[in-house]
């Protein structure tokens, strides 16, 4: 007895020590402590769980620690900053796969014992294995388009969103069947082959730039299918940890959906890249593009008193972050001013482009949200464009019939002068043609926006 | 209504109220960190051990199965997502010699 109290109050300080140190998150002082309290928690959490007396034995549950232990210390230590959307996908997998097995051994476990799961188990453990399937496969997907083992372009065909709606409805009616008739395990096992298959065919259509929406989805599902988890097995720190989860991605798809003025429906059910790609800018005339050299660009540069950098998803595919903190450096030695801009979905995931550029020992404060800077561009004497398109795209200010209508943008057009490096005049993931690149003020640097910098760094040197 | 139902009912109580500390104290996280955020919910995540730990330790040969696998992919989020937040926490940097309180653009100097 006096055993099973002292699990719960590791569980209880565990559930404490977790909320602490999420909100130690608030800010980037308080953060690595926040983080040292939830691991103390989770360290509680197994001590207190392995003290259990409906645990038997130990050696698999060694051989299970060691595997997972190597495996995530190996990864962590090893992935590169510009492969944390990937990374993110992938442990949303390993999460809810660890939610499916769980509830899948409670199944059977009742099963083998003959006993009849009572109704409301089944209720949590049916979602469990529901949302813990479909996130499965949801997040191997988004896991192999972003690091483009899959086509990153959206994958659409003829009656898609028909089929998926129908699985789906399909999905649901065998839950809320095994609730009514617990015992059918014929039933169990088809919602978790439609929940494995529904998470595929939804994240199909799904294409690269919606990814931070759709990440911050699975992730808000492998927190639920986490919560049920605690449902089914009467565990309330899984309840509250799952919830902390759960309200956390739910929080981030709201923010990433609002930055692109969409619904989660319409990110879910739109395929956005396959609108029709010629949205040819007014008249669809070849408008002419203004190109610049690197030694054009250089003096302009050196000169400007305020810099501001636009990144984007390019600057994380170029891995020009290090490139970028010298031209910043190089600018201020020259006297200028260089701050970041930041939109909310620039790159494949929330805060994508933070860390790329906290990684490059760009400090924090020169990194501004985009309603923070937004005011400041208009006495900007130069914003430089890295591999960002359709966040400074004006047309969604502007252009009624634009797909990208209403997004909320960085006002890149109003600074004074804008240097955009590309790698060629292809239209953006959107498939959508940006005004800002016609732009009389506007110059385009062509080429890998790497050496472009670096060549950018040595000329501003020789100045 | 059995005994069961009404446990659910504490549960459905205790998930409703930390969905909502949740939203508030996650609100307050700044874009900044975001990734981070998503990280170490990763890694709170991973409390999902403590429910495949009581699966591991059955003496169910299937559940011990299937419980060792959940085991390590728990800790794999666990471990792997507790040491890269703080990888990345550690590279979020302060200058100095800016001051605290961000000026606008133009005006701080």
């Amino acid at each position: 007895m006096a055993r099973e109290y002292f699990v719960q109050v590791a569980y209880l300080l565990a559930s404490g020590l977790f909320i602490l140190g999420l909100k130690g998150m608030g800010s980037a002082e308080t953060a690595r402590r926040g983080m040292f309290l939830a691991e103390a928690g989770m360290l509680l959490a197994v001590i207190g769980t392995l003290l259990q007396a409906q645990i038997l034995r130990y050696e698999w549950i060694l051989v299970g620690l060691a595997v997972g232990s190597a495996v995530g210390v190996a990864i962590s230590l090893r992935v590169p900053m510009t492969a944390m959307p990937q990374r993110i996908a992938a442990s949303h997998a390993f999460g809810a796969l660890a939610a499916t097995l769980v509830g899948v051994a409670e199944f059977l476990g009742s099963q083998g014992h003959g006993e009849v799961i009572e109704h409301p188990k089944m209720a949590a453990l049916g979602f469990e294995v529901m949302f813990g399937s479909l996130t499965v496969t949801g997040s191997i997907m988004a896991f192999g388009k972003l690091q483009e083992i899959l086509p990153s372009a959206p994958i659409t065909y003829r009656g898609q969103n028909a089929t998926n709606i129908a699985l789906f409805l399909a999905t649901v009616g065998l839950y809320v069947y095994l609730i009514v008739v617990p015992d059918a395990a014929w039933a169990f096992y088809a919602m978790i082959g439609l929940g494995l298959a529904i998470g595929i065919l939804i994240v199909l259509p799904i294409g690269g730039a919606d990814m931070p929406v759709v990440i911050s989805l699975l992730n808000s599902y492998a927190g639920l299918a986490s919560s049920a988890t605690g449902f089914a097995i009467g565990n309330n720190v899984l309840i509250i940890a799952g919830a902390l989860d759960g309200a956390s991605g739910f929080i981030l798809s709201i923010l990433m959906s609002r930055a692109m003025n969409r619904s989660f429906t319409n990110v879910l059910f739109g395929a956005f890249g396959s609108a029709p790609a010629a949205a040819a800018l007014k008249g669809g005339t070849a408008l002419p593009v203004r190109e610049v050299t690197i030694e054009d660009a250089a003096v302009q540069l050196a000169f400007a008193r305020r810099v501001i950098v636009v990144p984007g998803y390019g600057l994380a595919v170029a891995q020009a972050q290090h490139q970028v903190r010298e031209l910043a450096q190089q600018v201020e030695r020259q006297g200028g001013e260089v701050l970041y801009a930041i939109h909310p979905v620039a790159g494949r995931m929330p805060g994508h482009m933070n860390v790329l550029l906290a990684e490059a020992n760009v400090p924090y404060d020169a990194l501004r949200d985009m309603d923070e800077i937004n005011p400041d561009f208009p006495e900007c004497d130069v914003s430089l464009v890295v591999g960002a398109n359709d966040v400074v795209n004006p047309a969604a200010r502007t252009d009624q019939s634009s797909p990208i209508f209403g997004m909320p943008i960085l006002d890149v057009d109003k600074s004074k002068s804008i240097i955009v490096m590309k790698r060629s005049m292809n239209p953006g993931f959107a498939g959508i043609e940006n005004a800002l690149f016609y732009d009389p003020k506007t110059a385009m640097l062509f080429g890998d926006a790497k050496s472009s910098l670096s060549k950018l760094v040595a000329h501003m040197k020789g100045l | 209504m059995s005994n069961t139902g009404l446990a659910s009912f504490m549960a459905l109580y205790v998930f409703m109220l930390a969905a909502f500390v949740g939203y508030q104290v996650i609100g307050r996280v700044p874009a900044l960190l975001h990734t981070p955020l998503m990280s170490a919910t990763n890694a709170i995540s991973g409390i999902s051990l403590v429910g495949s730990l009581v699966a591991a330790g059955s003496d169910d040969t299937v559940t011990t199965i299937l419980g060792t696998v959940a085991v390590a992919a728990a800790s794999i989020n666990v471990v792997g997502g507790f040491l890269i937040t703080d990888r990345m926490l550690r590279m979020f940097k302060h200058d100095p010699a800016r001051p605290a309180k961000r000026p606008k653009l133009g005006h701080g100097g």
